[in-house]
């Protein structure tokens, strides 16, 4: 950013830490770079290039889909576009995007620290993301042909195919440690490095959500990690221990996957309600409702969401007892979750609502969650699930709670952070229109396909029958408003970036966190004076008064 | 929300905080040696008699000295930090020394196993496993995973103990900071712990 943003106060100049020059320059003051907030930034820029590879493939699948038979591409260019597809939006984009991006970034900010715990090891995940990223991007392009398994590599399949699998399978073990080295290095920033005074209780939400996220990181991924060895060694050595034929188990394989990949779901979504929980008291000017049950909610949804992974699996044959006990413990996830949209709707109930593009997409994130969560319940009773599963309706859940959570989450968290992390405003009436084009465009997408697995299409098919083309025209064209609305929003970033107004103010939305106490953008100490804590995260001026009266 | 009182001071050492994180690295490690027992013990209850005959190809002599090796190097590990904490750095150096030792001795033993077991045709992949039961194949295929996997440890495990050990010799590690030998220690201890287990599970039980 140029010099003329910086402002002078009694302190001397504040040196943005976009423009802080330490032991290295250039380009490798970035790339060498061990502070949170640029290691956030480099976060952003990887996932966002992954993003957009995973969105390609995405708005391939559905031009795919247009007629009942071939359309652009064969069968087997079909089921390597899908497989590649939910592993770059599964373990590169919606895994990371939040606390990777602004959990790095604002994380240490929030609790009043001045880095993460292991600022090192924090640029090591990065530089392990990139690997993993780059060798994903190499199984594509390498003489064998991408994975054609499907993002969950299931056996026995994923022991015979011929395509690129054990790189895939490389890359997603080394994302997962990338995952494990961030999660170990928030819990010890949140247990170690928190300002005087900020208490437990007085941590914003974000943290919270980040801390029982963080937790969840480092219980669950080594299980898939190792699973996803032993499948590399199934294939190398035939040791048997998953091929059926030489004695192995694959339903086991999929007890094993799902027990990380279940608590990933979680891991996915606690960051964006974290921010949904960060952008709905500012922008309704209200103290948070239910402050400690949000908290807990977080923790209470990464425990009972450690429990259910067995809901993946009612249709492979496990006993009774055990589909009873899952479908219970399913239902049960329900309550923390719906705790925290009664939270946020009691917290906008007469509130003075400011509808910025921050809140609007926060606002988007409970309705398309709350769809998400309820049809998450209807795939949660055994006998709905039995006639649903590997339907349509699975694939219009899931991309509702993810990317209509997690995925609207991180626009939310986006257009709130983003002028404070580089000091240039977003033209807003433009963010607003590209909002809608993206929540038309969704719903278009993804809606039709709840009807569709309903009527019985199969996921993953390559033909299907006339009846539902109809329907699958109708989804397509989602697509193509949705990515409109998507290229909107980020040429709208994008531009800002260059010419967008320069903010020097502190606090753009009023908000009471930490990082709107600072300057704007940050400078690389983060606080010049070391910050104490007296009250709450979210005291707002009306309850101030209410205090006041109280003394 | 807040008041500026202080200027910035530097951040100041915090070992608890790199303890902390410690732990967190060997309870996802654990964790991720987890999901093989998980799978041993799955299998071991649905193969009882396979796993029983295959283990008696064991050889329970060299097992049993690897423990007591393994053990041994631990207790040099745990006495090189005990020792670093009085200021004796000469004789932290030699324990480390002993504790990598150790490891090396461990493995060397891991290879004559592995090779006598190679030359009866018990590993994956030889026809005359094949032709075993499948419970037995997986018996071999869980052995070779996990004492593998653990072997690797062991590997990666001497790797760090000799950058400690160099960073002892050069006075990185001292008598007030010496977070980073305990660290390494810990790790050290994990991979006992975890060969603790192993030894039992793959040699004793018939």
């Amino acid at each position: 950013m140029a010099s003329e943003t910086l402002s002078i106060n009694h302190n001397g100049y504040h040196e943005s830490y976009l423009e802080y020059q330490g032991k290295h320059k250039g380009i490798w003051g970035w790339l060498l770079t061990t502070d949170h907030k640029r290691i956030g930034v480099l976060y952003m820029i990887s996932i966002l290039s992954f993003f957009a590879v995973g969105v390609t493939l995405g708005f391939l699948i559905r031009l795919e889909l247009l007629t009942p038979q071939g359309t652009i591409v064969g069968p087997q260019a079909y089921n390597e576009f899908f497989t590649v597809h939910g592993v770059i939006m599964i373990f590169l984009f919606i895994i990371p995007v939040i606390s990777a991006i602004f959990g790095n970034f604002f994380l240490p900010i929030l609790i009043g620290a001045k880095d993460v715990a292991f600022p090192r090891i924090n640029l090591l995940s990065w530089y392990l993301y990139l690997t993993g990223g780059a060798l994903v991007l190499l199984a594509i392009v390498l003489p064998g042909g991408a994975p054609d398994t499907g993002w969950t590599f299931y056996i026995p399949y994923s022991v015979r195919t011929s395509t690129n699998l054990i790189i895939t399978l490389v890359a997603a073990f080394i994302l997962g440690m990338s995952s494990i080295l961030t999660g170990l290095n928030f819990i010890s920033t949140i247990h170690r490095m928190r300002a005087e005074g900020m208490s437990w209780f007085k941590m914003p939400l974000f943290a919270w959500s980040l801390y029982a996220t963080s937790w969840i990181q480092v219980i669950a991924t080594p299980i898939v990690g190792i699973t996803l060895v032993m499948v590399i060694v199934e294939r190398v050595f035939h040791v048997g221990i998953f091929d059926p034929t030489l004695g192995g188990d694959p339903i086991l394989y999929q007890h094993l996957f799902w027990i990380y990949s279940h608590p990933a779901v979680y891991i996915i979504i606690l960051p964006a309600m974290g921010v949904i929980s960060e952008i709905v008291p500012v922008f309704s000017q209200r103290t948070i409702f239910g402050y400690k049950f949000i908290a807990f909610s977080s923790i209470a949804i990464a425990v009972f969401g450690s429990l259910v992974w067995a809901h993946h699996m009612f249709s492979t044959g496990i006993s009774d007892t055990a589909e009873f006990v899952f479908s219970l413990l399913t239902f049960l996830v329900a309550i923390p979750s719906a705790i925290k949209v009664f939270n946020w709707i009691a917290t906008l109930y007469k509130g003075s609502i400011l509808l910025e593009p921050p809140l609007l997409y926060a606002l988007a994130f409970i309705f398309l969650f709350t769809i998400g969560g309820l049809t998450g319940i209807i795939q949660g009773a055994i006998s709905l699930d039995i006639y649903l599963t590997d339907t349509y309706f699975i694939v219009a859940h899931f991309h509702y709670t993810m990317f209509g959570g997690t995925g609207f989450g991180f626009f939310a968290a986006l257009h709130y952070w983003f002028p404070k992390m580089f000091g240039r405003q977003y033209n807003k009436k433009i963010a607003k229109i590209a909002f809608w084009f993206v929540f038309i465009g969704f719903n278009t997408l993804y809606f039709p396909m709840f009807i569709l697995g309903w009527m019985g299409m199969p996921r993953r098919s390559y033909h299907y029958l006339p009846q539902f083309q109809p329907l699958h025209v109708l989804s397509t064209v989602g697509s193509w408003i949705l990515i409109t609305g998507l290229i909107i929003m980020f040429t709208n970033l994008f531009r800002s970036l260059l010419k967008g107004g320069k903010i020097t103010k502190k606090n753009i939305w009023g908000g009471e966190t930490l990082e709107w106490q600072i300057e704007t953008p940050p400078t690389f100490e983060n606080f010049e004076f070391e910050p104490k804590v007296f009250e709450a995260p979210y005291e707002y001026k009306q309850n101030e008064i209410e205090k006041e009266e109280v003394k | 929300m807040t008041t500026q009182e202080h200027a910035v001071e530097n951040v100041h050492r915090d070992d608890i905080r790199s303890r902390m994180g410690m732990w967190l690295f060997l309870f996802s490690e654990l964790i991720l040696f987890g999901g093989l027992f998980l799978m041993y013990s799955v299998y071991r209850y649905m193969h009882q008699q396979d796993f029983s005959i295959a283990s008696k190809e064991m050889n329970t002599f060299l097992g049993t000295l690897n423990t007591v090796i393994l053990l041994t190097s631990s207790l040099t590990m745990a006495l090189s930090i005990a020792a670093i904490k009085k200021g004796k750095k000469g004789f932290s150096i030699f324990l480390q020394i002993v504790t990598i030792l150790c490891g090396i001795a461990f493995m060397v033993n891991k290879v004559i196993e592995w090779s006598h077991e190679f030359a009866e045709g018990n590993f994956p992949g030889s026809s005359i496993l094949a032709n075993k039961p499948s419970g037995q194949i997986l018996y071999f295929g869980m052995y070779y995973s996990m004492v593998g996997l653990h072997g690797l440890h062991v590997l990666i495990g001497m790797a760090i103990i000799g950058f400690m050990t160099v960073f002892t010799i050069r006075g990185k590690i001292t008598k007030d900071d010496y977070v980073k030998l305990e660290a390494a220690g810990l790790y050290w201890h994990l991979v006992d712990i975890i060969w603790i287990f192993l030894f039992p599970l793959f040699y004793l039980i018939t």
